[in-house]
């Protein structure tokens, strides 16, 4: 097998291949459309890992939430549950997390901070249950649900800034801030990195070792791989998986709301996310839904991000490529997924046929 | 109408699929306004030679005539100009549509456009001249079993067909509705209409038909007038036997089995699909250790349902049900229902533990598990971690089979276990079989083949409209069962 197969067969290496070829798509777009490509390409570097302060204050904090809810979107996905609803529930999990936090700021941190997570986890997942009782009592598609939920949940915050969580002065369409004590801790003095960075490291961790070590986690991915099989051989109940696996994907997306306004913006605004719940899908897919490999992916991803500002400050290349760029990313996974297919196909029948 | 001596003619049809004779000359000749009933066991050709009347295959030789004269079909099209319709087993319905549009889409002309006013009225009007009333307005998949069959009767009498051939349509309706049917189908040839019932139903297609024609092999080995026929003459016709004339003692008892511990029990045991109608019917039986029950039954008789009740993968509706906890099940499409293709053999193994066991799984102890599935069952494979998708079907089949013989299980449960299997292959599970069953393990196996059934079952058990007979184990009471006889 020539070394270009081999990397193509392996799951890394077809991400990376999808990633690289987004890329250099993009930078080829960029230098036809008269841009100063190394001074794209150094602006991008400089953005986001050029420095400590790009790295830590803008990559890894963006990368956070796209982490956690990247999580949130690979579990679903294993699932077989196609929840591109994320947007919504960090949208869900945010505003409920910025009422409790806003209620309970005369308490101590320790005690409120726990509170304040737990409540953007619940509402998230109350936002996906909507979707999930739609799909479960009817056969509603999750895809189509989900999404529709994401404008609802958009409106109903900016409902909320403008009415009952509007700060007392009814100047700025925005909560007040949250007291010091509600707001999650910097790990890094100097750094805006907050401990919602640890979090979803260590949730990563634990998403791993859950799907591949316990029963649950195996009933997910039987689910997702062959439902048929799972309630015949396996004598699982397809329908309660697929359900609490779908409750599961909104908490974890809500906690990435949760962790995003008590760690970085302190208050609810409508702008609170520029679609952290979409690039997180394009980061689950480049994962290959590996909680791991979402660790690697959200990095990536929080890297073009942060950088794809510094691109536009100092090249005057619109920001809008970074998109581009995740969008091509998705497709480029699928793609280069087919090409697997077909060269594992190829050298799966040889064995196959000798053992005839 | 009496101008031409038969409505509809097929002369030495000969159809060959690959290497496999399908039809071998057979023949079938319909008379005007008669109900014409074509019978036969499964694989004889039935399905096979009016597809070819009502142009949806073509014959590789012979002749097909309407009405005298001499037609060869270029599709389906032309047979329902020709004026011939035909209601399917498995419905051709647009289940989101209404019955006004299912009956309007096969319309020609992509100008004419579709009046819906006109549509219903149409229904509306076949309704008032037939007596097959539908609501027009109504969605497909909102009608029962029954008013599907009857949209699909008018579907066909809205392109004017004279010659309606209908595929074992009460193969899905309730007994009510089968005589619903049948009483309809007499007014139709009454009124100088000519019907072809493709049916293995004996005592049904004598007390209905006019004619019988008798298929077997592809060859028609039988054909008269339906008074003139009795039940056993078109019985041995049909099975190639000229016992089945003597056999009137089906339903024998048996010789006495060793005794042995009962490990499974059904006691008046009915299921029931989604639209109500009882795919089960009030059935007993008993699996003791250490022998093969065969079970037989045409394509949905029930042996379905009743196979999954065994196997405690479907919950009955009534009845009393008692299976061991430990019992394997060996489903008929394994690459759906027994194996997850994209998933290791160590994976396909710990799922058959996924439903109950808890906490977390000991990849170790799979591997371990799975290699000595794979080395006990001598699957060909690369190794434990190879795809289940990557492996032959043979081997599959020995994998799934290892699986569910493995942890000593006190019942299996399997479904034509050698579908799409070689000879080789095919051999070495019934070999297992026999050696789980010389270790006491309580077997229930259904085969469509039914040879394969009987060279291997201690007992069998036939279905037949949703009821278990139990019969002798020979070819000649299971083969009369299986067409409702006993």
């Amino acid at each position: 097998m020539s070394v270009l197969a081999r990397i193509v067969r392996s799951q890394i290496g077809a991400s990376a291949i999808a990633a690289l070829l987004a890329l250099a798509i993009v930078a080829l777009v960029v230098a036809a459309g008269g841009y100063d490509i190394a001074r794209a390409a150094s602006a991008l570097w400089n953005g986001s890992v050029g420095s400590s302060y790009s790295f830590f204050s803008g990559t890894l904090v963006r990368a956070t939430p796209l982490i956690i809810v990247g999580l949130a979107v690979a579990v679903a996905f294993q699932a077989g549950v196609l929840n591109i609803g994320a947007e919504g529930q960090l949208l869900a999990g945010a505003a409920a997390t910025v009422a409790a936090g806003l209620a309970l700021s005369a308490w101590p941190g320790w005690l409120s901070i726990p509170i304040e997570l737990a409540a953007g986890m619940l509402a998230g997942a109350a936002w996906a249950s909507v979707a999930a009782v739609l799909k479960r009592s009817f056969g509603v598609l999750e895809v189509i649900s989900t999404l529709m939920l994401n404008f609802v949940a958009l409106y109903m915050v900016s409902y909320l800034v403008r009415g009952p969580l509007e700060e007392p002065t009814h100047t700025y369409p925005e909560t007040l801030r949250l007291a010091e004590s509600a707001r999650l801790p910097v790990i890094i003095p100097g750094q805006r990195l907050h401990l919602g960075f640890t979090l979803a490291v260590l949730l990563a961790i634990v998403a791993w070792w859950f799907m591949r070590s316990t029963v649950a986690g195996f009933r997910i991915r039987a689910v997702g791989a062959g439902p048929a099989a799972a309630a015949s051989a396996g004598r699982v109940s397809v329908d309660r998986v697929v359900f609490r696996t779908f409750l599961a994907s909104g908490a974890l997306a809500g906690l990435g709301g949760a962790v995003q306004v008590t760690g970085v913006t302190y208050k609810l605004c409508e702008l609170i996310s520029p679609g952290y719940g979409y690039t997180a899908i394009a980061v689950a897919l480049l994962a290959r839904l590996n909680p791991l490999a979402v660790i690697v992916a959200g990095i990536f991803f929080g890297a073009l991000e942060a950088g794809g500002a510094g691109m536009q400050r100092d090249a005057g290349v619109p920001s809008g490529f970074v998109y581009v760029i995740e969008a091509l990313v998705i497709l480029g996974v699928l793609a280069v997924d087919r090409v697997r297919t077909y060269a594992g196909a190829r050298s799966a029948a040889v064995p196959g046929e000798s053992a005839a | 109408m009496t101008d031409p001596a038969f409505a509809l003619a097929l002369h030495d049809i000969i159809k060959r699929f690959g290497s496999t004779v399908a039809l071998d000359g057979a023949r079938l000749d319909v008379r005007p306004g008669t109900l014409h009933a074509l019978l036969g066991e499964n694989g004889a050709g039935k399905t096979t030679l009016m597809r070819l009347a009502f142009g949806m295959l073509r014959a590789d030789a012979g002749a097909i005539e309407v009405d005298g004269a001499q037609r060869r079909w270029g599709s389906s099209a032309d047979a329902i100009a020709a004026g011939i319709g035909m209601v399917h087993q498995h419905f051709l319905l647009v289940p989101a549509m209404t019955v006004a549009e299912n009956v309007s889409l096969g319309d020609r002309g992509i100008f004419r456009g579709f009046d819906p006013r006109n549509a219903a009225d149409r229904v509306r009007q076949i309704g008032t001249e037939t007596g097959l009333v539908l609501d027009p307005e109504a969605r497909a998949r909102d009608l029962t079993v029954g008013a599907q069959q009857r949209l699909e009767i008018v579907k066909a009498l809205a392109r004017d067909a004279k010659i309606l051939i209908l595929d074992e349509p009460t193969a899905v309706l309730s007994p009510a509705e089968s005589q619903e049917l049948y009483a309809w189908l007499r007014t139709f040839v009454a009124r100088g209409r000519t019907v072809v019932l493709i049916t293995h139903k004996v005592r049904e297609a004598l007390a209905t038909a006019d004619d019988l024609t008798v298929l077997r092999h592809g060859r028609t080995v039988l054909t008269g007038m339906s008074n003139q026929l009795d039940e056993s003459a078109v019985i041995a016709a049909m099975l190639g036997t000229s016992v089945a004339v003597a056999g009137g003692d089906a339903a024998s008892p048996l010789p006495a089995a060793a005794p042995s511990t009962s490990v499974m029990s059904l006691e008046q045991v009915s299921v029931m699909d989604r639209r109500g109608v009882a795919r089960v019917r009030n059935v007993s039986l008993e699996v003791r250790a250490g022998e093969i029950v065969g079970i037989a039954g045409v394509e949905g008789a029930g042996q379905h349902e009743l196979l999954r009740v065994l196997a405690g993968r479907l919950s009955a509706d009534s009845g009393k049900v008692r299976t061991p906890s430990r019992i394997g099940f060996v489903p008929e499409d394994r690459l759906r229902d027994a194996l997850i293709p994209a998933m290791t053999l160590t994976e396909n193994l710990a799922l058959k533990d996924a439903g109950l066991a808890r906490g977390t799984l000991d990849w170790e102890a799979y591997n371990a598990r799975a290699l000595l599935t794979i080395r006990e069952h001598d699957v060909r494979t690369s190794g434990s971690d190879a795809l289940a998708g990557a492996l032959s079907g043979g081997n599959q089949q020995k994998f799934v089979l290892g699986r569910e013989l493995e942890g000593s299980p006190d019942a299996l449960v399997v479904e034509n276990p050698t579908r799409g299997l070689d000879i080789r292959a095919a051999a070495h599970v019934l070999s297992e079989l026999k050696s789980a069953r010389a270790s006491g393990v309580a077997i229930v196996m259904y085969s469509s083949d039914l040879d394969e059934v009987l060279s291997i079952a201690d007992r069998m058990i036939v279905c037949f409209g949703g009821n278990a007979t139990e019969t002798a184990v020979d070819a000649d009471a299971v083969g009369r069962a299986l067409v409702g006889l006993t």
